[in-house]
């Protein structure tokens, strides 16, 4: 049997039925924040509580990173096998933009204010078999 | 007590296999001492700074042992302004009469490497391939297009300009014109952005002399003064390079700060500025950052670049020696070396790249990883 184990613990909700990212939000001054922080960046707060964010919102900004990243990049490519993938910020309301790879890496088929939802994928299988999972940000169909 | 710079030097930037970084500092900090007419003894102080080739006051096993408090600074893209501003702080202080600022670097090719941990981030950040400054710039920058209309082309016609000042600055390293089609044509590196668009790391050297201003006119016949230094990190809200989140609602970042804090230090404003050098790690971030400092409303940019008034030879000069295009990015020395060309350019030394009409001021304004900026404003 497989084990899916997440990228990190507490990024997001795993494992679960529906996972979730997971944001801090501040008790003084309302502001969330991803990954969950131990203090507020916007007040100095340090009464947080986690909360799950949105499983939907609109893609803020984006690029295509055309070359292999090097070191601390860990996705078991070479590169040979390298594809060049989409990187984004996602709008999730109420929440925050939250920065992170997308699953579609043609830029005609990427723009601005875009709807796009967080899936969760396997990202790379370590020697062992171990699957490791993270969040992707996805066009709605 | 005001402050002037009285003495510069540089050592030209590109890749230079037979001298390392330090020794390419110390090329450029006698070079400095001999245009102030003053001798390395003569230093009451000395700050500087390299990201990859070692500690700045290993300068002194080159120059010699003097005793002087010699500060190595570390502040990643801005450890050049971060030297300069302590030394203005220092001399305005009272604390010491005249002393040296020196950066220097010496990179490997090929992009920078973040390291997560120095930024306060987590592993999986890296590992999913979010941690390069590359992607930020895209990002920043796409999003800029989209609210302002700033077309491709544009991003372009910056690079070009740059290439076309590289070759008329004998210190420059990249020394020959490239044909704006092949700007855009070239390969693609993180959308919207191509090869051509993008600074290098690359080597370089670059020090500067500075002197208590009621003095300056003992060393130097054009001394050039420090009206302002500023630095800015980051307020809760910029849209900031190695942020897995960003907030709902953005303000503005810390070079819109520095340059309102450094206007508002020089009682001018930026229609009086004759020359200027803004960061320009990617063509997008010189559009940017001509809005970002108060030299156009954001949008003008197009119609502005388009129209060649960032040429030499144009309302509003910016980058006159090639900029970080043109030259590299020697992180030490990058902010360095746009206060060189600005002292050059105020005192009438800057040969072809020289802007006409006898400039009186001159900017410069370096921004760089997680979110800080420096700003400085000199007068001749
Ligand atoms: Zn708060």
């Amino acid at each position: 049997m497989t084990n899916r184990l997440p990228i990190a613990e507490g990024l997001f909700t795993w494992p679960a039925q529906q996972p979730a990212l997971l944001a801090s939000r501040c008790r003084a001054c309302g502001i969330a924040s991803f990954p969950v922080a131990q203090s507020c960046m916007a007040c100095s707060g340090q009464d947080v509580e986690v909360e799950e964010l949105p499983g939907r919102g609109t893609l803020w900004t984006w690029t295509i990173q055309q070359f292999m990243p090097k070191s601390p990049y860990n996705s078991g490519e070479t590169p040979e096998t390298f594809r060049p993938y989409g990187v984004g910020y996602l709008e999730l309301p109420g929440g925050v933009r939250v920065e992170g790879r997308l699953t579609e890496n043609d830029p005609a088929k990427l723009h601005v204010g875009m709807e796009m939802e967080v899936v969760f994928d396997t990202w790379r299988t370590e020697p062992n078999g171990d699957e490791i999972v993270s969040f992707f940000f996805k066009p709605v169909a | 007590m005001d402050v002037a710079i009285i003495g510069i030097g540089i050592h030209p930037f590109g890749r230079t296999p037979a001298r390392s970084g330090l020794q390419q500092g110390a090329y450029a900090a006698r070079l400095a001492l001999k245009d102030a007419g003053v001798e390395w003894r003569d230093m009451e102080f000395a700050f500087g700074g390299s990201i990859s080739a070692g500690n700045a006051d290993a300068l002194g096993n080159e120059l010699g042992l003097t005793g002087i408090p010699f500060i190595n600074v570390a502040n990643g893209c801005a450890t050049g302004g971060s030297s300069l501003m302590t030394a203005y702080n220092t001399i305005r202080s009272g604390a010491h009469d005249i002393g040296l600022v020196s950066g220097f670097d010496k990179h490997d090719r090929g992009a920078f490497n973040a390291d997560p941990a120095a930024m306060g981030l987590e592993q999986w950040y890296g590992e999913l391939g979010l941690m390069m400054t590359t992607q930020f710039f895209a990002m920043k920058i796409q999003r800029y297009m989209h609210d302002y209309g700033i077309s491709e082309n544009t991003l372009a016609r910056v690079a070009e300009k740059a290439f076309i000042n590289g070759s008329l600055n004998p210190n420059a390293w990249r020394r020959a014109p490239v044909p704006v089609e092949e700007i855009a044509g070239s390969m693609m590196v993180s959308n919207p952005l191509t090869k051509y668009m993008f600074c290098s790391p690359s080597e370089g050297g670059v020090a500067l002399v500075l002197c208590r201003a009621d003095k300056a006119k003992n060393y130097c016949a054009k001394p050039v003064y420090l009206k302002s230094a500023v630095l800015k990190s980051r307020r809760y809200g910029s849209f900031e390079v190695f942020a897995p989140s960003q907030a709902l609602q953005q303000v503005d970042g810390p070079t819109v700060d520095a340059s309102r804090a450094a206007f508002e230090m020089a009682g001018v404003g930026p229609g009086d500025i004759d020359v200027m050098q803004l960061q320009d790690t990617e063509s997008g971030a010189e559009v940017m950052h001509m809005a970002e400092n108060g030299f156009c409303e954001h949008g003008e940019q197009e119609q502005l670049i388009q129209s060649g008034a960032t040429h030499i030879g144009g309302s509003m000069p910016i980058n006159t020696d090639g900029g970080c295009l043109a030259n590299g990015e020697p992180i030490g020395a990058s902010g360095l070396r746009q206060v060189y060309e600005n002292v050059l350019q105020l005192r009438g030394d800057a040969g072809e790249h020289q802007v006409p009409g006898n400039p009186r001021l001159g900017y410069t304004h370096v921004y760089g990883a997680p979110g800080i900026s420096a700003v400085t404003i000199l007068q001749r």
